[in-house]
């Protein structure tokens, strides 16, 4: 008998588990790490990265940018922190009830921001202060929902940059809907770089979840839509991590749904630009979505009312203030002598300058006359409303010296 | 001769395809509602005539037809979508208070949803569970939504086009267990305009008290005014038609001149359209009324197997019943 008919009989293999199946197990999780795949031009300290496999389907368009492409990008980033800023500082002020920082996402904001064109449409959530100043939405639009006077009220056509949205997810859809549209306009693949046009979702990693981001992932499929689904994996909703949230990283998914699925470095503005360009012209093109998830980390609290430390650590945010955004796009321009000390400084002022515009037109910011509520409930006229509207005028004017 | 006998689910149709005839952007959207033209055929031939890209089979998702139908209406699109059946309607429910409720004014007033959103509703066809629900009153409580319901193949007709070219976003409730009524129905606009959209119509005139109904009840309603008529009773049965906003003039004057009044629908009492029209006639006709409203619908439970539904069901017994005890007191 042959020695190796003695060894054991071959054991079936286990089956591979990645991660703990108890339910209080969190599963391995390195959240600073975005992976082999995920697309990076710019390390932390600001140094141009070799060409990879990750990123060589993306260098070109990295290359056709100019020094003033890199330092108005830059100023873009430096400009939305501080816008940023101010509306956390006005809200500790009491001039705002509430804000949702995106402090440590400037490049993710910038980089999807820039790469849209004119005619392209943008559906936010309501933490894409970034996106909607690189759409030339004037950043005193957004204040007033924060401040309590409105819930948006600004022009979504004018820049193409549609209200916020607060039930998470419910744009996704909105923004399906719209690239539809715009498929049924014929704007579609003509080639006129003038004419088509694509849609871009932006919602967050807590939005993955939802049934409307799904629904959505399933209709744009289906439809071949022209939209880019953005979303910033800032690694945390309110206090869930990622693994409480899913078992496969939100670009893995967009395979399931039968389109690319892409993870950039979302702190590195070059990287997220080149990413997004490529998918947006995919999608003008008529070549259908792309689901993006920019890797980045929320800095701050998910708004002023939350407390992080309640349920993070302080370590992994230092880890991530090394790969702040700003500091790398700076380094980069520096060591490639795109910018010097004198540019960096004007930028600052010119910040200093826009945070004293905001906080100005902040505080100066009316309350609408009161029955201004009941307008705008319906186009066609309402007979509640308007007998209500009438009921509360002439209530409020039946106080002495009116109320 | 442009009177034609048409069934409500055939005035539906015609009114769609001549709402998509009218105005290019009008766009269906829906489960099965292209090649097969919908489980009740209400879109039946309108794929083939306008093209997969105006008649949208969709994905079974609600929340995802509603979503996108607001993504459609934001580009300047006119969508009709047809929610399968009422009881299906909940997953588009948050994208309907959330979002398309509010849109106009939470814009104010920039962007515009002149949205359609059908329901096929109500019992009385034996169907299984989730399938014969009236959920009106959820969406009637809320502003921002017009909610309105045909009763016969003329309004079917006119209001479906009505509906269509409202700026606001309308729900359009469809009584299923009705789609094979018939009538004649006047096709042409110039032999005598419709009613406005928001109006509610007299279906029978009559002195000693008025019933108020909508949908599949007025058919039932009238039926039973026809027995009590038999009986020496004259009701005065008024098609509410609108329930947001409610035809208020209408319904007050009627009930001033009856001081007798009614409510009848399919959907639970407790908290629906009969308790706000109950609120609203005791507090403007208070010095008219010879005794307190009075509420027929199904009882406050749900949707009951449909071997229940006959008894579920207002019926006319259970509507006559109450008509005597109001022109008892």
């Amino acid at each position: 008998m042959p020695d190796d008919a003695m060894e054991p009989a071959p054991q079936a293999p286990a089956p591979v588990r990645h991660h703990e199946t108890v339910v209080t197990g969190p599963m391995e999780h390195d959240i600073t790490d975005g992976g082999p795949d995920m697309v990076q031009f710019v390390d932390g300290d600001g140094n141009r990265l070799p060409t990879s496999p990750a990123n060589e389907a993306y260098a070109k368009i990295v290359e056709d940018l100019t020094p003033e492409d890199g330092r108005s990008m830059y100023r873009d980033l430096v400009l939305v922190r501080r816008i940023d800023a101010e509306g956390h500082a006005l809200q500790r002020q009491g001039e705002l009830g509430l804000w949702p920082s995106l402090l440590g996402q400037e490049a993710a904001q910038v980089g999807a921001g820039r790469a849209m064109r004119r005619q392209d449409y943008a559906f936010p959530g309501y933490r894409e202060h970034g996106v909607a100043w690189c759409r030339d939405v004037p950043p005193e639009n957004l204040l007033g929902m924060f401040r309590g006077v409105n819930h948006g009220g600004w022009d979504s056509n004018a820049n193409n940059f549609h209200l916020y949205t607060i039930v998470i997810g419910n744009q996704m859809l909105h923004a399906t809907g719209y690239a539809m549209g715009i498929q049924r306009d014929g704007d579609v693949g003509t080639g006129d770089p003038d004419r088509d046009a694509a849609v871009m979702a932006f919602t967050g990693d807590g939005g993955t979840a939802q049934g409307d981001f799904n629904e959505a992932l399933v209709f744009a499929g289906v439809a071949n839509a022209p939209l880019v689904f953005f979303v910033q994996n800032n690694q945390w909703a309110i206090s869930e991590p990622n693994y409480k949230q899913f078992r496969i990283p939100p670009y893995q998914r967009a395979r399931g749904f039968g389109f690319p699925g892409v993870r950039v470095d979302g702190n590195d503005v070059l990287a997220v630009y080149a990413v997004t360009k490529a998918a947006l012209d995919a999608a003008r093109a008529g070549q259908g979505p792309t689901l993006i998830e920019a890797f980045t980390y929320r800095m701050g609290a998910h708004t002023t009312s939350d407390d992080p430390t309640k349920y993070r650590i302080a370590a992994e945010v230092d880890i991530w203030r090394e790969k702040d955004p700003i500091t790398r796009m700076r380094g980069f321009l520096a060591s490639k002598g795109y910018a010097d000390e004198a540019f960096f400084d004007a930028v600052d002022k010119e910040a200093d300058e826009l945070a004293a515009r905001i906080r100005k037109a902040c505080q100066e910011m009316p309350n609408p006359p009161k029955p201004a509520m009941f307008d705008n409930v319906y186009v066609d006229p309402h007979p509640v409303v308007e007998r209500e509207k009438a009921e509360f005028i002439a209530y409020q004017a039946s106080f002495e010296g009116g109320k | 001769m442009t009177a034609q006998k048409l069934s409500l689910a055939k005035g539906l149709n015609a009114g769609l395809r001549k709402a998509m005839e009218h105005d290019p952007k009008v766009v269906l959207m829906g489960e099965d509602v292209g090649k097969l033209g919908g489980v009740f055929r209400i879109t039946e031939g309108l794929q083939k005539d306008f093209g997969e890209d105006r008649v949208i089979d969709t994905p079974l998702a609600e929340s995802g037809i509603v979503g996108t139908a607001i993504g459609l209406a934001l580009r300047g699109y006119r969508p009709v979508v047809e929610i399968q059946f009422d009881g299906f309607i909940y997953p588009a429910f948050d994208q309907i208070i959330s979002q398309v409720s509010k849109m106009h004014a939470r814009s104010l007033g920039h962007l515009r949803l002149p949205l359609v959103i059908r329901v096929p509703f109500g019992g009385g066809i034996g169907a299984v569970e989730h399938h014969s629900e009236s959920n009106e009153a959820y969406f009637a409580h809320t502003a921002g939504l017009r909610v309105v319901t045909c009763a016969d193949p003329a309004d079917a007709y006119w209001m479906i086009q009505q509906a269509v070219a409202s700026d606001d976003p309308v729900l359009f409730y469809e009584p299923k267990r009705r789609y094979h009524e018939r009538a004649e129905v006047e096709l042409d606009e110039d032999a005598g305009a419709p009613l406005p959209l928001n109006s509610a119509r007299v279906a029978r005139a009559g002195d000693d008290l008025t019933v108020l109904t909508y949908g599949p009840m007025v058919k039932t309603c009238l039926d039973a005014a026809g027995a009590a008529q038999g009986e020496g009773k004259s009701l005065e049965v008024i098609d509410l038609r609108s329930l947001s906003p409610l035809d208020t003039e209408t319904i007050f004057t009627s009930v001033r001149k009856t001081g007798r009044c009614v409510v009848v629908h399919e959907a639970p009492t407790f908290l629906a359209m009969g308790a706000e029209l109950a609120a609203q006639v005791q507090r403007e006709c208070f010095y008219s009324l010879e005794a307190p409203v009075l509420r027929v619908g199904g009882y406050n439970i749900p949707y009951p197997p449909s071997r229940f539904e006959e008894d579920f069901l207002p019926d006319l017994d259970r509507i006559l019943d109450s008509v005597d005890q109001a022109l008892a007191f």
